[in-house]
């Protein structure tokens, strides 16, 4: 391979890593949320993608027929929508179960308590995971639109022989990824929900004596986080083929991104998802297709194991 | 003790046998599938229990071990026509290799970070192994040499070779719990930074646990591979591997010999037969089960089903008479003790300085301890004396500066070695393994000296009694009074047998006739020889107790000397007691 061809190739991989790292930076903010609110690790955040992955699938199915938003429109209407629904179901299950291991009740059992957190969230990833095989069979499915298969071609450049194509789906997903991120911004730093949400964060005990709910604090945190990392999911549905285990592939790949951006910072988590993105098309350069998410698995171990508390985290010091 | 350890050694065995012979019974084929799986399911729980059930560090990696050892049987077999008589125990090599390989990094990292990283390895093995073409791997069938191939036409014999496989991971685990090894793992799992400080090599426990854990699973699987024929990714390495190892061991009740049996007689079975019954009608069943017995357990009983027993068995026994306990007597004020302090200089701060982030928590500080001394060290809140602390006894390391004992360097040495060498500590807030007994707590220190049981049990009852708490040895730590928990701590730190002794504020909190009782103990030690250095806020008790004071402002020393003209120097008084003082003693 000439040099030209490997440019070509290394900007192609780029480009690609760009567009998939936006919605992993989406899908890192969501997990980043929940964990900085909370502190709890939730294993299951994965299968709620996944859950994410067929809300949109099936709104898609709906909707695709219905001409006012036409087959152009409609799979990332069905992105947005899934956010919703899997939003109540966050809340749902947060009501149910994570409350009564977490938040203040949890705060007696102490080193248990975290472990009581990780085992239930590993209980409620194996139901949804394996529900929805029930539910939506092994069969892998995605999302089927006409802008998937399109792409704008940038060049050629550099006398003719390097031309880069931008798939015109991806960009329009990473687009909305990059609202949406904003949006959840917006929302943290103006409003009054974002402003308790951010107090609960910081000092939850503090947070209660200024008169904060702080189990309704955790609720809707818990709820938004699993809400838009399913409106991740949701974008991801149309470029990536998927099935009921394919939160087990991803859950690695946004605490990668997480724990890159340091455990619970938000902008942190979408620069730590967008690298994460970028490393996994990159390997493609030098290492086999299959070998995509070992690498990502092995870049996680090396950043756990080096730097724990993230290329963009503070130093955490603890006895 | 040993009557003990007999009776159930005899109880586990017998065990065994009756799980054996009631599979001997059954000739239905697939019932003898799951009287099969059921032993190797158990040891796989037993496994990932000797590691995360003792210690606490809880991994959903174990898939690692049991997958390497599983495909490990196969490809000798394939690759070298190795008989698995050979290959089940290599691929406990194997297993322990991969323990020791995954546990030396992965140790650095605790909680979270821990579950975490060991989720990824057996995920990222998973890839591996399908990019190298194993899908589907067969063992080769060989009807030629059946016996010497493990390839028997009657299945009950995989039954027994798995109960056997169970007996002996019930043995070693109940051999672990008892010994040095399992009260040093369960030391770790209450408090790890206590543990290493009563000197506890703690990551020296933890690589040999995973390592044990990590040959117990890779066995369970080979002999999987063995029975089951054929090899996949997903069926070796999957989540639903590990997850099914911690899951029979929760339910049953992690740290115990009997939990993960009783954890794979009751969820294996089930998850099987839903599955047979339902499983084309509804896939995933047996993850579904599995989800379900996590959530119910985790929400309902944590503690999993033997501690329920226990406790429950505990709660209807007549309570035992309660020893009879006399306060032990308050030696008698020791006369005070002349002027030492002129004692060879045996531990040494030279230039100790330690930053966190902007804050200089101690700068540049130097201070020598006399043997057989008393000293003090006073200062305001946040003057850096529990930091000083921290850096002499190797929890913090300093930014710059040394720590000498005995004229030797020993920053950088960890706790446990600076235990080793002599020095002990206590906590400003008291660190007790609380879910052990108080001689429990005082042995695991004790083992540091002595090397057998024996010894070390009458070290640390010797101990307890030094301290006057004897009578409530078989206690346990979490219902000790602030009096009972300062003398446990030093108690812990006595059974080292230390020369050196850091007490962190062991009288606060405490009432005045309680400090005087621990001021007489105090001198005791030292009159005994052991050279003592205190951390103190009350300042009163303290100048009858100290040989010298140093005192620490700002994380700097601002003076040192007797207790006389310490108390006098204005600077002092001003920075630590305050004007009032000086003037009410003016």
């Amino acid at each position: 391979m000439d040099l030209p061809q490997l440019t070509e190739n290394f900007l192609q991989a780029l480009t690609a890593g760009m567009l998939t790292g936006a919605i992993y930076g989406l899908v890192c903010v969501g997990l980043s949320l929940i964990f900085g609110v909370m502190r709890v690790i939730n294993f299951a955040h994965g299968d709620f993608m996944m859950l994410g992955m067929y809300a949109a699938f099936y709104a898609f199915g709906a909707l695709g027929a219905v001409p006012m938003f036409g087959q152009w429109l409609a799979p990332y209407v069905s992105a947005l929508l899934a956010g919703p629904a899997i939003f109540l179901a966050g809340l749902l299950v947060h009501k149910l179960l994570v409350s009564r291991v977490t938040g203040m009740r949890a705060g007696a059992l102490a080193s248990e308590g975290h472990y009581a957190q990780l085992i239930l969230t590993l209980g409620i990833a194996l139901v949804l995971q394996n529900g929805a095989l029930w539910l939506f069979g092994s069969a892998p499915v995605s999302i089927q639109t006409p802008l998937a298969s399109n792409a704008w071609a940038v060049g050629p450049l550099y006398g003719e022989r390097i031309e880069v194509f931008v798939n015109q789906g991806q960009t329009v997903a990473a687009v909305i990824a990059l609202a949406v991120v904003l949006a959840f911004v917006a929302l943290m730093n103006r409003t009054r929900l974002g402003k308790a949400l951010r107090a609960a964060a910081d000092n939850a005990v503090a947070a209660t004596y200024m008169g904060i709910d702080v189990a309704r604090a955790h609720r809707l945190a818990f709820g938004l986080g699993v809400g838009i990392t399913a409106i991740g999911g949701g974008l991801l549905a149309s470029s990536v083929s998927f099935q009921p285990y394919v939160g087990l592939e991803y859950v690695i790949v946004m605490y990668a991104g997480v724990v890159l951006g340091g455990l619970g910072s938000v902008p942190g988590a979408f620069l730590g998802g967008l690298t994460i993105g970028l490393v996994q098309q990159l390997s493609t350069l030098f290492l086999p297709n299959q070998l995509q998410n070992a690498a990502i698995f092995i870049m996680f171990l090396v950043i756990v194991l080096l730097r724990p508390q993230g290329l963009f985290g503070a130093a955490l010091r603890r006895t | 003790m040993n009557s003990h350890l007999r009776r159930d050694t005899v109880l586990i065995v017998v065990f065994g046998l009756v799980y054996a012979a009631l599979a001997a019974l059954v000739t239905h084929s697939y019932y003898q599938l799951i009287l099969t799986v059921v032993p190797i399911w158990a040891t796989m729980g037993l496994a990932w229990n000797l590691l995360s059930g003792y210690s606490g560090f809880v991994s959903f990696g174990h898939a690692a071990f049991f997958g390497l050892g599983a495909y490990f049987v196969a490809l000798a077999q394939i690759g070298w026509n190795l008989s698995p008589w050979l290959g089940i125990p290599a691929a406990g090599v194997v297993g322990a290799l991969a323990g020791l390989i995954v546990g030396i990094p992965t140790f650095r990292l605790r909680g979270h970070y821990f579950a975490l990283a060991m989720l990824a390895y057996p995920l990222a093995l998973m890839y591996v192994f399908e990019w190298l073409g194993y899908q589907e791997l067969a063992l080769p069938m060989r009807r030629d040499a059946a016996l010497e191939f493990m390839q028997f036409d009657d299945h009950r014999v995989y039954a027994w070779l798995a109960a056997a496989l169970m007996v002996v991971a019930m043995l070693v685990t109940m051999r672990v719990e008892r010994s040095r090894f399992g009260l040093s793992l369960i030391a770790i799992k209450e408090d790890e930074a206590a543990a290493e400080a009563a000197g506890v090599r703690t990551l020296k426990w933890k690589l040999l646990a995973i390592t044990a854990s990590g040959a117990l699973a890779g066995v369970a699987g080979g002999l999987y591979a063995v029975v089951l024929l054929v090899v996949t990714p997903a069926a070796v390495f999957g989540m639903l591997v590990s997850a099914q190892a911690l899951i029979v061991a929760m339910f049953g009740g992690a740290a115990t010999v009997w939990g993960p049996v009783i954890g794979a007689l009751a969820l294996v079975p089930l998850s099987e037969l839903l599955h047979a019954r339902l499983g084309d009608k509804i896939p995933g069943i047996q993850g579904v089960v599995y989800g379900l017995a996590i959530i119910v357990v985790i929400l309902l009983a944590p503690e999993g089903v033997v501690w329920k027993w226990r406790a429950h068995r505990r709660a209807r026994a007549v309570a035992p008479a309660p020893i009879p306990y006399e306060e032990a007597a308050a030696p008698t004020l020791a006369p005070p003790r002349s002027a030492l302090g002129q004692g060879p200089v045996i531990f040494e701060a030279r230039g100790l300085s330690k930053s966190f982030g902007g804050l200089r928590a101690v700068h540049e500080v130097s201070l020598e301890v006399r043997q057989g001394e008393i000293l003090g060290i006073i200062g305001p809140n946040g003057a850096g004396k529990t930091t000083l602390f921290n850096l002499l006894n190797g929890f913090v390391r300093p930014d710059s500066g040394n720590v000498i004992l005995d004229g030797r360097e020993m920053s950088g040495s960890t706790p446990a070695q600076l235990c080793a060498a002599g020095v002990a500590r206590t906590f400003q807030v008291a660190r007790p393994f609380r879910r052990m007994s108080l001689l429990e707590n005082v042995i695991v220190a004790a083992y540091l000296r002595e090397r057998t049981d024996g010894a070390a049990r009458a070290a640390a009852m010797d101990a307890l009694a030094q301290v006057g708490l004897a009578a409530h040895a078989h206690r346990l730590a979490d219902g000790l009074t602030n009096k009972q928990l300062r003398l446990l701590e030093i108690a812990r730190a006595l059974a080292g047998r230390p020369r050196i002794l850091l007490l962190d504020e062991t009288m606060a909190g405490l009432t005045a006739s309680e400090v005087e009782e621990l001021m007489s103990l105090i001198r005791a030690l030292a009159e005994g020889g052991l050279t003592v250095v205190i951390i103190e806020h009350t300042m009163q008790a303290m100048v009858r107790l100290v040989d010298r004071f140093v005192v620490l402002d700002e994380g700097a020393v601002l003076t040192e000397g007797d207790p006389a003209r310490v108390t006098r120097d204005p600077a002092v008084i001003d920075a630590y007691l305050g004007r009032k003082w000086r003037l009410a003693n003016a």
